[in-house]
């Protein structure tokens, strides 16, 4: 799963599609996770990444990085979703 | 050094349905090829732009379109006596059909246009639009033309509620039921006659495109948006430029396809599936014409070099996030100057 290639994330974590014209406003966490999916990252990457940088389990960060992404397609942010 | 030129438009109703006609020539103004003299022509006393010097530098009442082209061609060579008019941008849909039937005679007096064919006119036309959907392959939502009340019971099985009740040129409300589409019917017949258009209902985003076709088949400029903030009356107050490849791709085809002439502004429904619909085609440049000029195209600019006969290059991109916002402004005048425009027509 990767986030589509021409969505704009910045450092505020103010997303902004281009192809539908939404914008969306994500916390410093989510905006990390979203970066992250963006360059393609493993999970396993994903799962090390937020567990050195938070006191948290991997399967508490496997379980909400589920929930992000399927949040992510029903906005249509995913790149399978998109047919442009 | 910029060419300069004396175009006149009409549309200077800059209200909360506005026209085409300030953006228009807020654009003209802005342009660096030409030094844009701007002409009004305004059907009533109260349209905003009259009063709007710094952008028109003159305005002539003009005969509304009821009153026949006999009377607006007089009254346009009174007009084209005093002010020499090189180019004229009409922006009414009510209007279109007088000015490109008086096209050739403008011409005569020197005027140019940009207006498609009338036969490009009429087969985009709302009543012609499923047709319009089968001759070019393009997906358009049922629709059918109807002339009595009588025929709003015999709608369905053919469509299903919830659809629109459109009117022939302005208005268009969503009726769920037989007695909604009634109340609907009556008001659109009252204020603009008939007929009366129903269109199945097609559920998605609305998406518009704005474009310019040189009448040999070539996009000479398109802009897709998204309206963000819309009015009651249903015209954007905000919008948003976007970058969807398949808009484009869907207004290079129909521009191709049908040769069009002049500005035009595709109304769309993208679908969940993400397919789009066609559900209007506006025969003229819309009143959101300035974001396509923020976004890096001046389309104005170019259908007046295309109307005096001047080589243009297609425009091959556009800044895509560009966002217009509307906003209202209270100008203040004196009654000397309505007065002015109300007894000699002219301001």
């Amino acid at each position: 799963m990767k986030v589509r290639e021409n969505l704009a994330i910045s450092d505020t974590g103010f997303v902004f599609d281009p192809t539908s014209g939404d914008s969306f406003s994500l916390n410093p966490i989510a905006t990390d996770l979203m970066n992250l999916l963006k360059n393609s990252t493993s999970m396993e990457d994903i799962k090390f990444y937020f567990v050195n940088k938070y006191e948290v389990s991997e399967s508490t960060v496997e379980k909400d990085v589920i929930d992000f992404i399927s949040v992510l397609k029903q906005h249509g942010l995913t790149e399978s979703e998109d047919e442009n | 050094m910029r060419t300069k030129i004396t175009v006149a438009v009409t549309g200077l109703n800059n209200t909360d349905n506005p026209g085409p006609g300030i953006p228009v020539i807020r654009s003209l103004k802005e342009s660096d090829f030409f030094e844009v003299r701007v002409i009004g022509l305004a059907y009533e006393n109260l349209e905003p732009g009259i009063y709007m010097k710094d952008l028109v530098d003159k305005t002539y009442q003009i005969p509304y379109p009821t009153a026949g082209t006999e009377a607006l061609i007089s009254r346009l060579e009174y007009v084209n006596s005093v002010e020499n008019i090189q180019v004229l941008i009409p922006n009414f849909d009510a209007e279109l059909y007088s000015f490109m039937k008086s096209a050739e005679k403008l011409d005569e007096m020197g005027i140019k246009t940009w207006l498609p064919t009338l036969e490009q006119f009429e087969e985009r036309h709302k009543v012609n639009l499923s047709d319009f959907g089968k001759k070019y392959d393009v997906k358009v939502p049922e629709s059918k033309a109807i002339f009595s009340a009588g025929e709003i019971y015999s709608l369905t099985p053919e469509f299903k509620y919830p659809f629109l009740v459109k009117g022939k040129f302005y208005d268009a409300y969503l009726a769920y039921n037989p007695e909604q589409v009634k109340m609907h019917f009556d008001k659109i017949i009252s204020k603009w006659g008939g007929p009366v258009i129903i269109q199945q209902f097609v559920h998605g985003t609305e998406v518009n495109v704005i474009a310019l076709g040189d009448g040999r088949g070539t996009t000479v400029g398109a802009v897709p948006m998204r309206k963000q903030y819309i009015t009651d009356k249903g015209k954007a107050w905000g919008g948003i430029t976007l970058d969807d490849k398949r808009m484009l791709a869907l207004t290079h085809k129909i521009i191709n396809a049908t040769k069009w002439k002049g500005g035009m502004e595709l109304e769309l429904i993208k679908t969940h599936n993400n397919e789009l619909y066609l559900i209007e085609i506006n025969p003229r440049i819309p009143a959101w014409v300035y974001l396509a000029v923020g976004a890096g195209q001046n389309l104005p600019e170019a259908l007046v070099k295309l109307a005096l006969g001047y080589e243009v290059t297609p425009f091959d991109k556009y800044d895509v996030g560009k966002m217009f916002i509307r906003y209202s402004w209270d100008m203040i005048t004196d009654i000397q100057t309505f007065e002015r425009l109300s007894t000699f027509g002219e301001l």
